[in-house]
């Protein structure tokens, strides 16, 4: 029970594919100017994440060493191609404003990640588990970034309008830069920021000044 | 000329497939402590996109339209088009291994650098991206070549450049819990932002 939890729960806070990980960060910045578009592309992730560990889980005795990458790329390929289509027929509008990045969960590197580092190695139930966990992890970045980019960029959540906007005769007056590129990388970089001023074990070692002043240091000057 | 001249600073500048685009982040993130290995990366990607993106151009237009079978009996109402996704993988992923083999074999000195990273170009999101927008805004061959080359010339760059920048501020005294990944992401902010001025530039 609790190695359940464990492997649903770890990836959201401890060990976030985005956060500590670095895995799938692409798609992660480009979909987060809405919510809408961020929810939609969560649960694409989650759709092919869930699909392809569990698949390449059932083959992991049958796909050769020397071809994985190929046999994992065609079923995640497949995967997405359903996706896709399912998006194209039902969520048509939304299928738009997420132009190429539906094809791009192919190239996410969450769904490689996982694939090649716990599916293949593992049953088909923990590997769901698996999936379901990272794609909670990943869906959790999304929303959040979404969320103050489409609320202090465009003063609305979900399309909703929360702090009426200056041009709709209200008093907000939105912050541009939110909506644009660079907030993403700022604001992921923040939330990077927080989860590692929570848990401290997670701060990287590189070079500090300190460790200059430290005895039997050996490390280059240049 | 002058169309595949803007189209070319188009893709380097302005349409920055790395800063404006976010395509192929984990690498961008992950290979960019030095920037000698930077280098050997970007080459390999301007490489693999200036091949693959003809390439698949010419796979797309010439066997997944609408009526591209029209030569066999019947085939005339075939449109694979919602196979585009697998052909464009499998062709990234087919050529990706072809390169690697023939400098393998014939450029072993350039192996040597650019070998490593050939396998993770793969997946790299920045190619399939590549692929995808030259479908989406259906570019002929010529302009695929000219925004392959270009997209890849424009990725050579931010990754040079942030290299760059992340080697002089491994000196830097930075708060704790940013150090590392959190910094690198500011860092990337703040240079997409300097890469936003180019925007509105028409040629």
């Amino acid at each position: 029970m609790s190695k359940t939890r464990e492997i649903v729960l770890d990836p959201l806070v401890d060990n976030n594919p985005i956060g500590l990980q670095v895995l799938g960060i692409c798609s992660a910045l480009a979909v987060t100017t809405q919510m809408q578009t961020a929810v939609v592309m969560s649960l694409a992730v989650l759709f092919v994440l869930v699909g392809s560990n569990v698949v390449v889980s059932l083959l992991r005795n049958q796909i050769p060493g020397s071809v994985r990458i190929i046999a994992q790329l065609t079923i995640i390929a497949s995967l997405v191609m359903v996706a896709d289509q399912v998006l194209k027929a039902y969520l048509y509008d939304i299928s738009l404003k997420l132009t190429v990045f539906v094809g791009l969960i192919i190239t996410n590197c969450i769904i490689m990640g996982r694939a090649e580092a716990f599916a293949m190695q593992n049953k088909p139930w923990p590997a769901f588990l698996d999936a379901v966990g990272n794609s909670a992890g990943y869906a959790l970045v999304l929303v959040l970034v979404a969320f103050f980019r489409e609320l202090f960029g465009s003063g609305k959540l979900f399309g909703f309008t929360i702090l009426q906007s200056v041009n709709e005769g209200g008093w907000y007056v939105p912050n541009g830069f939110m909506v644009m590129a660079p907030a993403a990388f700022i604001l992921i970089g923040c939330f990077i920021w927080a989860v590692r001023a929570y848990r401290p074990e997670q701060v990287e070692e590189e070079f500090h000044v300190g460790a200059l002043l430290e005895p039997g240091y050996e490390g280059d000057l240049r | 000329m002058e169309h595949y001249l803007s189209l070319a600073t188009k893709a380097i500048f302005v349409e920055n497939m790395a800063l404006a685009f976010f395509l192929g982040m984990c690498s961008f993130l992950a290979v960019s402590k030095k920037v000698e290995t930077a280098i050997g990366l970007g080459i390999a990607v301007i490489f693999v996109l200036a091949i693959t993106t003809p390439l698949n151009q010419w796979l797309v237009a010439n066997f997944l339209q609408e009526g591209s079978f029209a030569f066999i009996p019947g085939g005339e109402s075939v449109n694979l088009g919602f196979l585009s996704y697998l052909v464009l993988i499998g062709t990234i992923a087919a050529t990706v291994q072809v390169v690697e083999m023939v400098i393998d074999r014939f450029l072993p000195a350039l192996y040597g650098s650019l070998g490593v990273f050939l396998p993770l170009i793969a997946v790299n999101c920045a190619i399939l991206g590549g692929a995808l927008f030259m479908v989406q805004r259906d570019y002929d061959f010529a302009e695929a070549t000219v925004f392959g080359l270009g997209s890849g010339i424009g990725w050579f760059l931010a990754i040079v450049a942030l290299a760059a920048v992340r080697e002089r501020m491994k000196y830097n005294d930075i708060p704790a819990p940013l150090r590392g990944l959190g910094i690198t992401f500011i860092t990337v902010g703040l240079m997409a932002l300097g890469f936003l001025s180019f925007s509105g530039i028409q040629l």
